[in-house]
């Protein structure tokens, strides 16, 4: 597959690196920790062989999934400061998931809605890092009333966590020509003028 | 492992009916704080029967030995000095998993047939189901449960669950040389503790009572107590144990709900798409773009 050299670089390679990192530590923290949350999703523990393994694995991938985070948030955090522009576009975010975008404000790098994900995905990873410490008895032990709050915390935020990740990757599915920009980084300028247009021109000069 | 298979009552992590078609009596053990004597035959008998040799530990300063319960020690007595009308009480209490009918573990418990509650109140861990996650430690009301070092295995008292299948008394029960501790059919051993409890009150013990905490459900470890009224004064026995809300919130309906959110967010999102279709660039940019570089 040719490229065109005239496409936009949005993320550079280590930055991609980064975000798969988190990603997929992610998938395996989301179908590992389901599998302790309801019965139902008991089988899970099966892909990481046996109930056991799940439990010793699982607070590992999320220390790995903490640092790759922090990395992406040191990256990123610049870029997702809420501007008045954001607050506009969020509060016509209806328009823009009823399929009608030709309204929404001029958007930068990111939209409202990317910001919005970015900071609570970020508190989401605090309060999860800090509730799973707490959790984990291999190598902590807390008093039980402490224990009792992270079991809560950690269930109800991993829930809410898995929520609004599958809002964050169905984002990227429905808004066409986006995958790419995770995949190897790069975005037609068409994409970028429809959906991020005083990015592009910070961009092109245009 | 699964001596009785016929009668479980509950298991842990399991959404569906257990095998529970023999029904049992319900069984208690009793133990009679007022006729022990501390002499820890019980904690021997624990030890030997279930054959599991704790580490030999260091004096504290007190007769309490070991100092707590361990994955090795699942029995221990607690020894309280107490001053009560200008008078010292030696009040000792084997401590030890009280087998609640409304069991924390059990409900905590994630991994599917790790905690089994039989018909006859005995709540039991099957070690080659625990996943040793703990999550039964913070959820006990009596803190008992214990995780062992060496196999992060969880493990308690068994109630002898194996001798009460074969109509045994538990081994604890068999050793006890005053008669402190008894065994039988739990309505047998509330009646044996009325008769106790008269005689306690008649030497004065006024507030003399049985322990079968309520907010439990009740247990199948139950204590003939001279001070019923303040449990916390044998080794802080809790008063009203019950299980914490936060773990009625953390096992009860919020899960299966949370579960049917995530569930909508998914159908939601395949919905969304198949009903809006995907969100394309506009012809309109990519001619434009096309028509620039045509230049």
């Amino acid at each position: 597959m040719i490229r065109n050299p005239k496409d936009l670089q949005r993320y550079t390679a280590p930055e991609r690196t980064n975000h798969w990192v988190v990603g997929i530590s992610f998938i395996l923290l989301a179908l590992s920790g389901l599998a302790f949350f309801h019965p139902a999703f008991w089988p899970l523990t099966m892909l990481f062989g046996g109930g056991v393994w799940t439990r010793i694995l699982h607070p590992f991938i999320g220390v790995l999934m903490a640092v790759a985070f922090v990395s992406m948030f040191l990256r990123f955090r610049a870029l997702n400061v809420m501007q008045p522009a954001d607050k506009e576009w969020l509060s016509r975010a209806k328009e823009m998931v009823s399929g009608n975008d030709h309204n929404m404000p001029e958007q930068g790098k990111y939209n409202g809605g990317q910001k919005m994900m970015f900071w609570m995905l970020s508190i989401c990873v605090l309060l999860m890092t800090i509730s799973g410490v707490v959790l984990w008895r291999a190598y902590f032990g807390f008093p039980a009333e402490l224990v009792r709050l992270g079991a809560v915390i950690h269930a109800a935020i991993g829930a809410f966590m898995i929520g609004i990740v599958m809002v964050h990757v169905y984002a990227a599915i429905w808004v066409r020509g986006t995958i790419r920009a995770m995949v190897y980084g790069t975005v037609t300028r068409a994409w970028a003028k429809q959906h991020h247009r005083a990015w592009y021109r910070q961009v092109t000069g245009k | 492992m699964a001596l009785q298979s016929l009668d479980i009552a509950r298991r842990s992590a399991t959404t569906t009916p257990a095998p529970s078609i023999r029904e049992t009596t319900a069984v208690a053990k009793l133990i009679d704080v007022s006729t022990c004597i501390g002499c820890k035959a019980c904690q021997a008998a624990c030890m030997e029967w279930n054959d599991i040799r704790d580490e030999v530990g260091t004096c504290t300063g007190v007769y309490d030995n070991p100092i707590d319960l361990t994955a090795k020690s699942w029995t221990v007595m607690r020894y309280a000095e107490v001053e009560e009308q200008g008078k010292l009480e030696w009040l000792i209490r084997k401590d030890g998993c009280m087998h609640c009918a409304d069991p924390g573990c059990l409900k905590a418990c994630p991994s599917p047939g790790a905690i089994i509650q039989y018909s006859n109140g005995i709540v039991d861990f099957h070690q080659e189901n625990c996943i040793g996650c703990g999550y039964c430690i913070p959820a006990c009301p009596f803190n008992v449960p214990r995780i062992s070092k060496a196999d992060n295995k969880a493990y308690k008292c068994s109630l002898c669950s194996d001798r009460v299948a074969v109509g045994q008394a538990p081994a604890c029960v068999k050793a006890c040389p005053t008669g402190a501790l008894q065994f039988g059919s739990k309505e047998q051993m509330k009646d044996y503790a009325d008769k106790r409890i008269g005689d306690l009150k008649s030497r004065g013990f006024e507030q003399a009572g049985l322990y079968d905490p309520q907010g439990v459900g009740g247990t199948h470890v139950m204590y003939v107590l001279q001070h019923a009224d303040r449990p916390e004064l044998y080794s802080k026995l809790p008063n009203n144990p019950s299980i914490s809300p936060l773990v009625a919130l953390w096992k009860g309906f919020a899960k299966p709900l949370a579960s049917l959110t995530m569930a909508a967010v998914a159908l939601g999102s395949l919905f969304h798409f198949v009903s809006k279709g995907p969100n394309e660039v506009s012809q309109e940019l990519e001619d434009e773009i096309a028509k620039e570089d045509a230049k």
